[in-house]
């Protein structure tokens, strides 16, 4: 197996494995990074998603091999409970989640979106998050939480 | 839902052996005995004191249930209780959750029914443990009990003072509760009633290690199941070796018809159970019912079935008025569909000298505990059973299934603890789904215009199959595939007024006759089990379906029907106050292309009261979006309104997604729903606005609401569709292709 060079949250990472290992499995077991959780496997459900080179992206289809000398971003990154992101505070000022293992792809989709249209409409935000799936129905308080971390009238509030 | 302990009740009454091994869990037996007195809520079954609180010398309280979080906040609901009840500030309150070696046993998880058991039993523990501590401060302060005040744990009568955490050694938890301290009046309530956040948020945004699927043990392997492709395929053969000959690969394991590997990596444990379903040769039968990619032949299917027919509810009255009456009459169907979890099912599990622990997110740690043994063959007290948080479930998924997956698999594994999670086919294909249903319902409608003759027959395959469901047989996946199985056995329906597959089919107006009946369908040739709120979603959309139905045949509004036959104040209540919110307007006919409905239940007869009013826009290709719902819910005491507006919101978008779109495909053969792609549910594109008006009853008991608007939430959008439209949709899901046919 060989070796891969991988940059994750700002740093260089090694990892010995396939070529065609899914990155979801580099970053959760070689990294031990839980925020990409694996949903489907099939990029269907966006619980995975992470963000390279400032794109979203499904880590579950995406090989390691084809992550090398890009720029990997999991939730880790952004902030922690104490210095949370602005995504991460509105998330939980909404209280934006029941079972929250679709959440970390959620704010990673939102933030792909964000870092571009900082201030979205609430359509160009449900557009950027229909790939992501939520099974407990607590999307209108994801769009809420994106709303407010955008600074953009939330509605209802 | 409450199928299991019910069961394991009536278990325990009948078998004196088993009595004896549960007493190892702690004072669960101890209720049994006859001369007890009843003891509120969850208090009953677990009677000691210590099994729920225990001060700590740090000045900590830990607070034990036997409930788990499940992503709905019970964890946060229950602390909130135990804060107000102690007069302990909310920060020092720690939850330990369902695990079998160290919490009471509640059952399960389920039922809409934790914050009433588990938040009954604290607050007359709570209030018992600290009247105790007031005790003690009295005697030790030398001043009368009247005199003390308590403020964070904090005893005082000036100058003295004493706290919680200095008396620990001068009370003894370790006795039974009497429940004769009484908890609070709802004015003293400092922490209950507040929208406290979630205690496990922060750590699910910022990547925490949150979920079972996050664990990571010392020398831990990665497992993977191969799942026959069909429920009642034989394996012929299967080429071991060559999978046992792939890179990482710790161990193949071949049980009768149960395979599953285990690899250093995760990504080699699915590869090599890729090799293995790809040389796994099977012999299958096509053993499926008719009618598996929609259409009327499984419902005329299910009508021919055998069946256990029972009747649910009667009323005859002696004399009933002449005169001249209307006979309306209509058939409602549900497919089969799916809880489909966002994360699949996963558990952790090792084996070591013999003792089996096993981390799980299974809604019911003891009853699996049970199972468990029977499909491991080892005695009970050699299993432990801990919850770890998973994906939402919504019901029965695959968790317990997992857990008996990655038990099996530890025997292979030399010691070595291995964490097994499905693959998303897995879960598709062999989560238990919710029945699909069949509600047959006639009405007849005096010269007035009101109800005097209601009848509601229901065909339905089981909606419990959880593990303990019937004593006699072990409820999870992988035994029954073993080459000596443990075999499930037929699970029997929940009696009323709960009920199962039955649930809300009693009516909660007043009509003076009906008759509920129930052909209880006890093969299952698709595997079936609890999907949140059982029957009474699909029971709910005919008998709400049905009295709009009624009321224009009577020529009255829906909502003024609704009440001429509702005598219950509560329910009048949320009716009308989810009818005013939403702007109802009386007998307004919709265009053709928008419309809206109403509907209400109270979960069970016995949960949360709930109406929604939904309204739809149509499009002439049939294609209906659902564009907003108000709620009106009564739950009684509020312990945390957001989380109540959470689960109630919650609801109705999963289960206008039910209603929507949702339907389990399968051949003859073979459940065909096996990814995303197969089973489309609500994107942020389809999802309605939704809006939540609490009524508080802090004087009433606290009534739960995780599962109260699933139900009225699909009556109202069909009534909306009705409305607008003027056709009537009886068949599940209301795709474009039924609407569009519907209307032309």
């Amino acid at each position: 197996m060989p070796d891969y060079n991988l940059r994750v949250n700002g740093e260089q990472r090694t990892v010995r494995t396939d070529a065609d290992t899914p990155l979801l499995y580099v970053l959760r077991n070689d990294f031990e990074l839980n925020s990409p959780k694996y949903g489907c496997g099939l990029a269907q459900c966006g619980s995975c998603t992470v963000m390279i080179d400032g794109k979203p992206a499904r880590s579950c289809v995406t090989p390691c091999s084809a992550s090398v000398g890009k720029n990997i971003t999991t939730l880790e990154s952004l902030g922690t409970i104490d210095k949370p992101h602005a995504l991460q505070k509105a998330f939980l000022d909404e209280q934006a989640a029941q079972c929250g293992y679709c959440t970390s792809g959620m704010i990673m989709s939102a933030k792909a979106l964000l870092d571009v249209t900082p201030k979205p409409t609430e359509a160009q935000i449900k557009q950027a998050l229909a790939g992501n799936l939520c099974r407990c129905g607590t999307h209108n308080r994801v769009v809420r939480a994106v709303q407010r971390a955008a600074g953009v009238a939330v509605k209802g509030a | 839902m409450n199928t299991a302990i019910l069961s394991r009740r009536k278990f325990l009454k009948q078998s004196s052996a088993i009595v004896a091994t549960f007493s190892l869990a702690g004072p669960a037996a101890i209720a049994q005995q006859p001369a007890r007195p009843a003891l509120p809520g969850g208090l009953n079954n677990n009677r000691m004191l210590d099994g729920w609180i225990r001060i700590n010398a740090n000045g900590t309280v830990t607070v034990h249930t036997g409930k788990c979080e499940l992503g709905q906040g019970i964890l946060t609901a229950l602390a909130q209780i135990a804060a107000d009840e102690l007069d302990v500030s909310y920060e020092r309150i720690e939850m330990v959750s369902a695990d079998t070696a160290r919490t009471p046993d509640e059952g399960m998880t389920a039922g809409s029914l934790s914050v009433e058991n588990s938040g009954t039993a604290l607050r007359f523990a709570c209030a018992e443990a600290r009247g105790m501590l007031l005790a003690a401060a009295a005697q030790k302060l030398n001043v009368a009990v009247e005199k003390l005040s308590v403020a964070d744990g904090a005893i005082s009568a000036s100058p003295v003072r004493v706290t919680y955490w200095d008396l620990i050694k001068d009370i003894n938890l370790k006795r039974e509760a009497t429940a004769t301290h009484k908890p609070k009046a709802p004015s003293q309530h400092k922490v209950i009633g507040k929208s406290l956040p979630r205690r496990d948020l922060p750590a699910k945004v910022t990547g925490g290690a949150a979920y079972v699927q996050d664990m990571r043990l010392p020398g831990m392997v990665f497992g993977r199941v191969v799942r026959p492709p069909s429920y009642r395929a034989m394996l012929a053969s299967v080429d071991e070796a060559a999978a046992k000959a792939l890179p990482g690969v710790v161990a193949v394991m071949r049980d009768g018809n149960f395979l599953a590997v285990a690899a250093e990596r995760e990504e080699q444990a699915i590869k090599a159970a890729q090799a293995l379903r790809a040389s796994a040769k099977w012999n299958e039968t096509p053993d499926l019912p008719p009618g598996g990619t929609g259409g009327a032949a499984l419902y005329e299917h299910l009508k021919k079935m055998p069946s256990r027919d029972m009747v649910i509810s009667t009323k005859t009255p002696a004399a009933v008025s002449g005169g001249k009456v209307t006979s309306v009459e209509a058939e409602y169907t549900r497919p089969f569909q799916a809880h489909g979890s966002i994360g699949p099912s996963c558990a952790v599990a090792q084996l070591k000298d013999g003792k089996y622990q096993v981390w799980t997110h299974s809604q019911g740690v003891f009853p699996l505990r049970t199972d468990l043994a029977k499909a491991l063959k080892t005695p009970v007290a050699n299993v432990t059973c801990t919850h770890v948080e998973g994906s939402g479930c919504y019901g029965h998924n695959g968790a317990d299934d997992v857990a008996c997956d990655a038990a099996l698999l530890a025997r292979a594994t030399n010691g070595r603890p291995v964490k097994l999670q499905w693959m998303r086919e897995d879960e598709f294909g062999w989560e238990p789904f919710g029945s699909a249903m069949v509600m047959k319902m006639q009405a007849q409608l005096d010269e007035a215009g009101t109800i005097v003759n209601w009848q509601h027959e229901i065909w339905s395959h089981p909606h419990s199959t959880r593990p303990m469901s019937n004593p006699a047989g072990s409820f999870v996946l992988g035994g029954w595939h073993l080459e000596n199985p443990a075999p499930p056995a037929v699970p029997n329906n929940s009696p009323q007024p709960s009920g199962a597959a039955d649930r809300n089919a009693v009516p909660l107006y007043d009509f003076p006759r009906q008759n509920i009946l129930l052909h209880y369908l006890t093969d299952m040739p698709v595997r079936t089990s609890a999907l949140r709120t059982l029957g009474a979603y699909a029971n709910v959309f005919a008998l709400e379906s049905f009295i709009d139905e009624t009321a224009l045949a009577a020529g009255v509004d829906p909502v003024e029907f609704r009440l001429r036959h509702m005598k219950n104040p509560r329910a009048r209540a949320v009716i009308e106050l989810a009818a005013q919110k939403a702007g109802w307007k009386p007998n307004a006919k919709g265009d053709g292309s928008k419309g809206r409905g109403i509907a209400f239940s109270q979960y069970k007869n016995l949960a949360c009261y709930c109406a929604v009013v939904a309204e739809v826009t149509v499009d002439r290709a049939g294609n209906v979006k659902v564009t907003r719902a108000v709620s009106a819910v009564d739950a009684g005491m509020v312990v945390n309104p957001d989380g109540i507006v959470n689960q109630i919101e919650g609801g109705i978008i999963q289960s206008a997604s039910w209603t929507m779109k949702e339907q389990v495909k399968f051949d003859r053969q073979r459940i065909t729903t096996r990814s995303w792609a197969d089973y489309p549910i609500f994107t942020f594109a389809d999802v309605p606005a939704v809006e939540v008006h609490i009524i508080n009853l802090p004087n009433e008991r606290p009534l739960g609401v995780g599962e109260g608007s699933q139900g009225p939430t699909v009556a109202a959008i069909a009534n909306a569709i009705a409305n607008a439209t003027g056709r009537r949709l009886r068949d599940l899901p209301f795709t474009a292709e039924k609407v569009r046919v519907a209307v032309s």
